[in-house]
Formats: C-alpha cells, sequence, structure tokens
C-alpha cells in the first residue's frame, strides 16, 4: 500500500480544523527553517489511509494469536469503555488531590489486589513496560544492599533460560550477570546454584513457571540458596497466567517482582499498547519504591512519596489508563476468576499439546503450564523444514506463527501459549492446521518452505531490513 | 563445514590463531555462524581492553539471536577488526578470515582443541 506522504496533494486539506482566529507571527526564536511537511489530505483519504493500515495489521480480533511467552489474550471491551470515562481522561496528574479521590482509590484499590494475588506487601504502578518493571526492582535491591552498607553485592544471578530482558535489566542497573545453566529437564540446576551464589551476590531473577512452561519443582529450596547467601530473589511475572490465584511468589521467597498488566491483565499488548509493568515488593523493600504512593490522610487520600525513594522512574502515575483497564478486568473477572483463568490457560496449553505431540516432538515431555515447546530440530535435519518454515505455514492458516527460536536452551524451538481465552473450537480448528501443515511438510517440503502464499507480503528480507533497513522517506528536492 | 588445521577450537566455538606463543587472531568457526544464521551486528570490544579466558569480550546478532563471544585467551586487544562492523555478513562468507581482534601479552589460555577433537566435539553437539 501507499504510504500517506506519497498521498499526499498540495493544497489539499480538510475542514476539519477551524480557521486560524489569530495573528500569525513569525516565531523567531524558533529554529525550524521551513514548514514542516505535513502530508495533505482530505480527511476521507486519511480515514481510508488508516482502515487499509489497519486491515494490514494482525491482532488478537483477527484470530488466534498463541504467541509464547506473551500471554495474547483477548482484551474485553468494557475494559476501553471503562478507561474512556471522562472521570479518568478529562483529569490532570497534577490536579488537587481531593479532586482526584476517585483515580486515586483506584490506584489504591488496585494496588491492594495485585498484592494479594502476588504475596507482595506494597506496589509501584509507575513502571509502563515489563523491563521497566524489571529494572525499577532492580533498582530496589541495590538499594537496599546500599542502605545497610553493603557495597560488595555486585552481581545478579540469572539462568540460561531467562527472558533475554533480565540479563538487560540488571546490566542496565549497574549489575554484572552471572549466567547458569539449566539442567536437562529444564529447571534451575541447583548445584550450579549453590556454586554461584556467594558474598557478591545482589539477587536471583527467576520466571516461574520458567520459559519453557515448566514450574520449578524446587522453587523454595532455591529461593533458600539465595537468601541464605544474603541476595534477593527477583520473580519476573511474564508467566504469571499459570499460577495467579494459585501460587504466589510472595510465598514462594520472592522479595521482589514484576507483573505485567497487558498479558496477565488483558490490557493492550504491541502495537496496540502502551503497556504497563508494576512492581512489587516485600514490606522491607516498601520504603525505596518509586514516584507517586497513594496513602490515607484526615482529608482522604493523598499523594505520597516513599521515604528512601529511588526516585521516579516515569512521570507522574505511570500509564494510568492502562490501569484502569487491569483494574476494569480484575473487577470483571472477580476473585474466584483470577485462579479460573490460570486453570484454564493451563489446562488449554495441555490440552493442545496432547493433540500435537505425536507428530511435532516437545522440547520436555511433561505435563506443562500455561505455554509448551516443540522442537523441530529433527524434522530441521530430515526434511530441512525448519521452526521458521512450519511458522510462515500457519500463516496461510489465519494463525499467528508461534514465538520461534526462543527459549535458546531449544533448537528450532517453537513456543505456544493459546491462553484461556480460546475456546476448544479454536484449539481444534488450529490443531488440524498443525497437523495438516506436518503431513504436507512431509509429501510436498518445497512448498511449505515456499509459504505463505496468502499474504500479501510473504516472505520479507530480513537481514537485509537489520543491515540495510530503510525507515525514512525521501521527499526530493 | 570447515575445521581448518591450523586453528585452535573452543567448546563454545570461536577459534583461535596463534601467530606466536603470545600472539593470536580470535574469531567464530563455521558452524557457529551456520547455527547463528545470517549475521546482522557484531559489538566489539576496543583496543586496549584486557580479555579473560571464557569471559565474554564481544557480542553478535542475527536475526534470530544475540549471543555472546567468548575469549578463549587471557589477554590484550591490540587490535580491532573494525571492517567486521560495517560488514557483519563476512563471518558468515568467510569466518576463519573475519577475525575479531588479534590479542597480545597472552598468559593463558582456555581448554583448546585442535581441529579433529572440534570436529568431533561438534558432531556430538548436533
Amino acid at each position: 500500500m501507499k504510504l500517506i506522504f506519497e498521498r499526499s496533494v498540495p493544497g489539499r486539506h480538510s475542514d476539519l480544523l477551524p480557521v486560524c482566529d489569530v495573528p500569525a507571527a513569525p516565531a523567531d526564536y524558533a529554529p525550524r527553517t521551513r514548514a514542516p511537511r505535513l502530508p495533505e489530505l482530505a480527511e476521507v483519504q486519511v480515514d481510508r489511509h488508516f482502515t487499509e493500515l489497519a486491515g494490514e495489521t494482525r491482532g488478537v480480533n483477527g484470530g488466534f494469536y498463541p504467541l509464547g511467552s506473551c500471554t495474547m489474550k483477548y482484551n474485553p471491551a468494557v475494559n476501553e469503555r471503562l478507561a474512556a470515562l471522562p472521570g479518568f481522561t478529562d483529569i490532570h496528574p497534577l490536579q488537587p488531590a481531593d479532586t482526584v479521590q476517585g483515580a486515586l482509590e483506584l490506584m489504591k484499590t488496585e494496588e491492594k489486589y495485585l498484592c494479594e494475588i502476588t504475596g507482595m506487601d506494597a506496589m509501584t504502578l509507575q513502571p509502563a513496560a515489563g523491563a521497566h518493571g524489571e529494572f525499577t526492582g532492580l533498582l530496589l535491591i541495590k538499594a537496599y544492599h546500599r542502605s545497610r552498607g553493603d557495597q560488595a553485592r555486585t552481581k545478579i544471578i540469572v539462568p540460561d533460560s531467562a527472558h533475554g530482558t533480565n540479563p538487560a535489566s540488571a546490566a542496565m542497573a549497574g549489575f554484572e550477570v552471572v549466567n547458569i545453566a539449566s539442567d536437562a529437564n529444564g529447571y534451575v540446576d541447583l548445584d550450579a546454584l549453590r556454586a554461584a551464589v556467594g558474598p557478591d551476590t545482589a539477587g536471583l531473577m527467576l520466571t516461574n513457571p520458567n520459559t519453557v512452561g515448566l514450574f520449578d519443582p524446587h522453587i523454595e529450596e532455591i529461593t533458600r540458596i539465595v537468601h541464605e547467601a544474603g541476595g534477593l530473589n527477583y520473580y519476573d511475572g511474564a508467566n504469571l497466567n499459570a499460577v495467579m490465584g494459585i501460587a504466589r511468589p510472595g510465598d514462594m521467597g520472592f522479595d521482589v517482582m514484576h507483573l505485567n498488566l497487558h498479558k496477565t491483565f488483558s490490557t493492550p499488548h504491541g502495537g496496540g499498547g502502551p503497556g504497563s509493568g508494576p512492581c512489587g515488593c516485600k514490606a522491607f523493600l516498601a520504603d525505596f519504591l518509586p514516584g507517586l504512593r497513594v496513602g490515607d490522610s484526615p482529608e482522604g487520600l493523598v499523594r505520597q512519596t516513599a521515604l528512601q525513594t529511588i526516585g521516579n522512574m516515569r512521570s507522574f502515575a505511570g500509564n494510568f489508563l492502562v490501569i484502569v483497564k487491569a483494574y476494569a478486568y480484575l473487577l470483571s473477572i472477580g476473585r474466584e476468576g483470577v485462579p479460573v483463568t490460570a486453570a484454564n490457560a493451563v489446562l488449554n496449553a495441555n490440552y493442545m499439546m496432547n493433540r500435537l505431540k505425536d507428530l511435532y516432538p516437545m522440547a520436555y515431555d511433561t505435563v506443562c503450564m500455561h505455554e509448551f515447546v516443540m522442537t523441530l530440530e529433527q524434522m530441521k535435519h530430515q526434511i530441512d523444514v525448519s521452526a521458521m518454515d512450519i511458522a510462515k505455514a500457519l500463516l496461510d492458516h489465519g494463525i499467528h506463527p508461534p514465538t520461534m527460536y526462543f527459549p535458546l536452551i531449544v533448537h528450532e524451538a517453537l513456543m505456544v501459549e493459546p491462553t484461556e481465552t480460546e475456546s476448544k473450537e479454536t484449539l481444534d480448528e488450529a490443531i488440524e492446521v498443525f497437523r495438516r501443515i506436518h503431513e504436507e511438510a512431509l509429501r510436498d517440503p518445497e512448498a511449505i518452505r515456499m509459504s505463505p502464499r496468502t499474504t500479501r507480503i510473504q516472505r520479507p528480507d530480513e537481514v537485509k531490513a537489520a543491515r540495510k533497513p530503510a525507515v525514512t522517506y525521501d521527499f526530493g528536492a | 563445514m570447515n575445521f581448518p588445521k591450523n586453528l585452535k577450537y573452543t567448546k563454545t566455538h570461536e577459534w583461535v590463531r596463534f601467530e606466536d606463543e603470545t600472539t593470536a587472531y580470535v574469531g567464530i568457526t563455521d558452524y557457529a555462524q551456520d547455527q547463528l544464521g545470517d549475521l546482522v551486528f557484531v559489538n566489539l570490544p576496543a583496543e586496549g581492553d584486557t580479555l579473560a579466558c571464557g569471559e565474554a569480550f564481544a557480542d553478535v546478532e542475527s536475526v534470530k539471536a544475540v549471543s555472546d563471544v567468548n575469549a578463549p585467551v587471557t589477554g590484550t586487544v591490540a587490535e580491532v577488526n573494525e571492517a567486521l562492523a560495517d560488514a557483519p555478513e563476512m563471518m558468515n562468507e568467510a569466518p576463519y578470515e573475519a577475525w575479531f581482534v588479534r590479542v597480545e601479552d597472552i598468559t593463558d589460555t582456555d581448554d583448546l582443541m585442535d581441529a579433529e577433537e572440534y570436529e568431533e566435539f561438534v558432531k556430538t553437539e548436533g
């Protein structure tokens, strides 16, 4: 399709904006020497352009989207409706507290609910994404060790199955990252962990269930080893959807963690975001929490700052409207709905895995949590059809591909996370598609290697896109 | 797959070409580039940096993933192959010519394998 700049015609405009009723004056303070080259179009063209653009994209509303580790659950319409209420949209973060009591109450209640679900004692809603929440949590860990006068704890231990953001966040926070290997079952290798901890250990970062979709049976032992060495335990909440309402990170021995409201709590994800990554902690870390905290006073709810705060992680209350959407979600599923959601997410994943494992070898042959990882290494060796090829073939059937080539410890990996919001019919259709593609791959591997055939763009040149990306538009003269 | 006889290899798929006992060139193997796929970015150390055996000194990015490149020797970076940064495809096209760094004052080496041992090692990996 054409770029909006290519549709532009000089002088074309929309009557949407009223005629300017203040005299034009030269802005001699502005560094700009010429008018910005904005596209010039009539409203109808703009509308059609964005409608066409929307048609080019893919969302949960368009079909099954089993992108592993991303929890692409359906985003209920009621969330959007509540987040659009003027009491939430037409307020300013600097407004006097007595005029925004409702918004403050929402934040306070949501913090309480999320603490209840996770077993944490306090939480900041400020971080704007998962990795931002990780970074916040690591700064809390750093502030804690410093407050005790312990400067020697400079290392964060990260298992090799971790999300790539974990080592990145630790490095950003100024820690040295120590990688430890997983054992043959994909769990933390306890001996490797024991060997890695010491007086320089600031903490451990862990996802549980881990990135291969397995709940680590030694979790209490793991967090104890780190605690006994004087370190803290960080829980990456990316996979909380599998256990929420059933097991709490706070009870597993974790001291600090983040949540992804845009995964577990049904707010839009990816291009539809923005995200929100609240960071929770145990009481002994609460004094370090960043940003705006909501507290009680005789006059009602007030904005407060934690005593030894690490400072602001973002402006004001974070992505407030996303927080509203997650609140709407929590109220609609209710206390009883939280564990049911997790149970159905796990059931759906196990159902799919068990109906596929005769054709697609699983990386770990066991009961999975909310997602499972298949390995197509054998297929790649035998008929030269890769995980990438299967992912591309799924596009021809209207299915968004699973996560590919992750986690890195599994070769030719496809990681499938159906989520609880998919019906049995949708799962059955997807299973049928996977099985048909497998059959076709054996019969005519070349056809699978040539897929997708029905999409507007077939196989973009990823190498060229990464090496020589064209991200500018040439206006000519 | 190519395993030149004049090189030494690590279990993490780096090659070393010794010029003399304390000087060597370092790069990633043919097997490494094949596993990683098309490489699109490389993060190189600076001249004068110290390398420590077994510790990451560079990283490479393919369309699939980012991977650390580990130091097979302990020493000082005497020269960096800056051309790699502009043309990461060299690592795919000619992995044994696409050296990352020239290391001097080598004081220690990792457990290095010869070509035959490495070829055997790669077989068991696959």
